[in-house]
């Protein structure tokens, strides 16, 4: 498996873990979506600093070959699985009552 | 390093500025990245050593961890998940009826 596999394979995960495992789907929510609204200029931004400066390369039989701003295009399937795989688990522990509040001396713990 | 200096800067101020209070709860944090900051860096350890993706070595510290990934790496897998979850909380910081979704009530 190239990267464009394992970055496909990632993805179908995520998304099917988000959908199918998780309750209260991320991906059914306004919260998720202006979250990733921010984020995704930004992982254009470092993306495109850490591969145009050649901080990071890539061999070409592991990549379609596509480049937004600079990185390859599976960068986007990899980005959305880690983060969307990192904020299911935190709202996984969140609704098990693990450290819900931000205040810490209303923290119940687990 | 500068990336993910950036990325603390671009994200962490939500923790004073909105109060998320995310650094506070480092258990869920911990909790919640790690596991899934495993899996990537299995893929990461896996992709460096096929050949995937390789490094400049001029331009990164040149301090390698565990399986030949670079420090920077196990950095990343730590520093961009905290910043989504900065990120996720600092939006329903801001927009709080969206959070009923997230525990129903």
């Amino acid at each position: 498996m190239n990267y464009s596999d394992i970055a496909i394979t990632a993805f179908a995960i995520a998304v099917m873990a988000d959908l199918f495992l998780f309750k209260n789907s991320l991906l059914t929510r306004p919260a998720f979506w202006t979250s990733y609204a921010i984020i995704l200029p930004f992982q254009f931004l470092t993306n495109w600093w850490l591969t145009s400066k050649n901080i990071v390369m890539y061999h070409p039989d592991a990549i379609v070959g596509l480049r937004i701003f600079s990185a390859p295009a599976e960068d986007l399937l990899f980005g959305f699985a880690l983060i969307l795989g990192t904020m299911d688990m935190w709202e996984f522990w969140g609704r098990r009552g693990m450290q819900r509040d931000p205040r810490p001396n209303k923290d119940k713990g687990i | 390093m500068a990336m993910l200096i950036f990325t603390v800067c671009g994200s962490f101020w939500l923790e004073i500025a909105l109060k998320v209070g995310v650094l506070r709860r480092i258990k869920r944090v911990a909790l919640s990245v790690l596991p899934i900051s495993t899996l990537f860096l299995i893929w990461d350890a896996y992709a460096i050593s096929k050949g995937h993706w390789f490094f400049d070595r001029e331009q990164i510290l040149g301090i390698y961890g565990p399986l030949n990934i670079p420090l920077e790496e196990y950095l990343f897998f730590i520093v961009i998940p905290m910043a989504a979850i900065m990120t996720i909380e600092g939006v329903t910081t801001v927009k709080p009826h969206w959070r009923k979704d997230e525990f129903g009530q």
